[in-house]
């Protein structure tokens, strides 16, 4: 192989090749036959070559053994894009998920009125600031990144992600949340540069979508932590979040998320938007459970339409996270729930941001259930359904519906052969 | 210069656009018309709301003209979009009835906000300040919230009672680090 090589380094050195007439193609072609005999075999897999592109160069791209995709939300529902353009819900393919953050090309997608995705100019887009402040501000996206800036970790999270006895996998029964490190300007300094009025208590952020779909929230979690996001996972926003500007108050559901953010307003009220009406509720501890996301995990390996070979080792993994701060713990049972063991978090948990836990495990091969449960910062703990449903005072039946977002620990019941299934079927 | 510099702190003293000096600079201030021509976020209380009136009969004349029957059905039912009449009674409680916009809202406003921002799909932002007041009340006339010949306008239709009245819960006092409900364990 030694021998090989520096021949080729030679031969390129030299000249010899194109001066000999041997054409680019010829070259590739001689490579990709001393990749035909591999000379170790963890090399067997480089055999052919995947010949260099313009794209490839550019922009890379994923293996073409790699083939996990996203789905439309819920399964069964209306496709998306449609027959008209319009973009409705698809999730994330947990199941094939490593670490804590979700590739930009594989992030779930909701919108709020299955809208047309506003294909938008970055040079023509301002965001502008008014309402209860001293001065308002209009910024260009060359403005705003001349601000300080931020660079953190955050779930988002649908309020329809909720897990069914009828779904199949954890991409139908978890996959309308993910997670994406953002850069951006922290909401407080643009309002502290505006100067914010004293009677301020919320606001609304309106985004340059068709609908201007526009959400309230309370002017504490602006001064908090909301950032002004113009950056994911390293590069700019992709259109289908936002771009090329949104909004992301860690820890709310995902409607608060305002993408194609063009406006802020500084108010003195509750302004009962169109999608502040998709929060009333009767039951103030209801409405309260529809704003910040709960503790929740899942296990994403073994799950849903899995089949383990065999018995023997596996480690069980998953995502948990937590609207409320950072994960504590994350427990996992391998029996039903019976024994809950302290399961290993990577890395250090983020607030308001995935963290992958992992259990080592060895299955005797016996059928079994799985679970985990997270517990966050401020000992918020995920609960399994009979525990909420009791909370409630009201009877535990298979369709259960917990208030609020459904963060219900999540069973998968592992077969004699192996097999995965949903647990509450 | 002395006194130059008098003036220059009395003008500063003056201004409430001073009341706290920016930190960076950046940015420019918007003009009160470019805010006017961009806020279309509409209060309960409706101080956002543009001169204009309209009625429930012109509005079921808009509804048909505009095609908003295309999607909604000739009287807001039986179509492919939200259906947007109620079919229960009125002796029903309002939270077993449908989850219709213009029946639910506590506010008038809202609905106005929604059909001014968001409507008609696909010409969105095309209709004039008469146009969603006629809609408007036409889509309150046909849950029976206001009678056919009832004029709304800037002053009136803050005013609506809407079928729910205060039957709906206010929003709690958020707070970071803090369980989103208090008592609840999970």
């Amino acid at each position: 192989m030694d021998s090989k090589r520096t021949s080729r380094r030679e031969l390129l050195k030299g000249g010899a090749a194109l001066a000999g007439g041997v054409t680019l193609g010829e070259l590739a072609s001689s490579q990709a036959q001393a990749h035909d005999h591999p000379m170790t075999p963890g090399s067997q897999n480089a055999s052919p070559m995947i010949l260099g592109s313009k794209e490839l160069v550019e922009y890379g791209q994923r293996s073409k053994y790699v083939t996990s995709v996203r789905i439309q939300h819920p399964p069964g529902g209306r496709p998306s894009p449609d027959l008209f353009g319009k973009v409705f819900h698809v999730a994330s393919p947990l199941q094939d998920s490593v670490g804590v953050i979700t590739p930009s090309s594989l992030h779930y997608v909701a919108t709020t009125r299955g809208s047309y995705m506003p294909d938008i100019d970055p040079k023509l887009h301002t965001l502008t600031i008014h309402g209860l402040v001293d001065q308002p501000l209009t910024l260009t996206m060359d403005d705003l990144k001349r601000f300080p800036s931020v660079t953190r970790l955050h779930f988002i999270e649908c309020a329809g992600n909720r897990h069914t006895p009828r779904q199949k996998t954890v991409q139908e029964t978890h996959g309308m949340t993910s997670c994406a490190e953002w850069t951006g300007v922290l909401l407080s300094t643009l309002l502290k540069e505006c100067g914010l009025k004293g009677s301020a208590t919320w606001f609304v952020a309106e985004g340059a979508e068709e609908v201007k779909g526009a959400s309230s929230m309370p002017i504490a979690k602006a001064m908090d932590d909301c950032i002004i996001a113009y950056g994911m996972n390293g590069e700019a926003l992709r259109p289908q979040q936002g771009f090329p500007v949104r909004i992301i108050p860690p820890g709310f559901e995902g409607i608060f998320h305002t993408k194609y953010l063009r406006r802020i307003k500084v108010v003195d009220r509750y302004y009962m938007n169109y999608n502040d009406f998709g929060h009333l509720r009767p039951d103030p501890k209801e409405l309260a459970l529809s704003e910040q996301i709960g503790p929740k995990s899942v296990i994403t390996y073994p799950s849903g339409g899995q089949q383990l070979p065999g018995r023997g080792f596996y480690e069980i993994s998953g995502l948990a996270w937590s609207g409320g701060g950072a994960i504590r713990t994350v427990e996992v049972s391998t029996d039903g729930g019976k024994k809950w063991n302290l399961a290993e978090l990577k890395g250090t948990p983020q607030r308001m941001a995935h963290v992958r836990f992992g259990y080592n495990w060895n299955w005797d091969g016996n059928e079994t259930e799985i679970l985990s449960r997270a517990t966050d910062e401020i000992g918020q703990v995920q609960a399994l359904r009979e525990q909420i449903a009791q909370w409630w005072n009201v009877p535990v039946e298979r369709n259960y519906r917990v208030p609020g977002l459904d963060n219900s620990v999540m069973p998968w019941k592992i077969a004699k052969d192996g097999s995965v299934t949903n647990g509450l079927a | 210069m002395g006194s130059l510099r008098v003036v220059t702190i009395l003008l500063l003293l003056g201004s409430p656009a001073f009341a706290q000096s920016p930190t960076y600079g950046v940015g420019r201030t918007p003009t009160a018309e470019e805010i006017r021509r961009m806020d279309i976020s509409i209060s309960p209380t409706g101080e956002e709301l543009p001169p204009g009136r309209g009625t429930a009969k012109e509005g079921a004349l808009v509804f048909e003209q505009k095609a908003c029957i295309a999607c909604h059905g000739a009287t807001g039912l039986g179509g492919m979009a939200p259906e947007l009449q109620s079919k229960k009674g009125q002796d029903v409680p309002i939270w077993q009835r449908e989850r219709i916009l213009p029946l639910r809202s506590p506010f008038a406003t809202t609905v106005w906000d929604y059909i001014n921002r968001g409507m008609p799909a696909g010409n969105e932002g095309t209709l004039t300040a008469n146009e969603v007041y006629s809609l408007t009340a036409y889509l309150l006339f046909l849950n029976k919230v206001i009678p056919e010949d009832e004029v709304l306008d800037k002053q009136s239709l803050p005013k609506v009672k809407m079928p729910i009245g205060d039957n709906y819960a206010k929003e709690h006092d958020w707070k970071p680090n803090t369980p989103r409900l208090e008592g609840y364990p999970y």
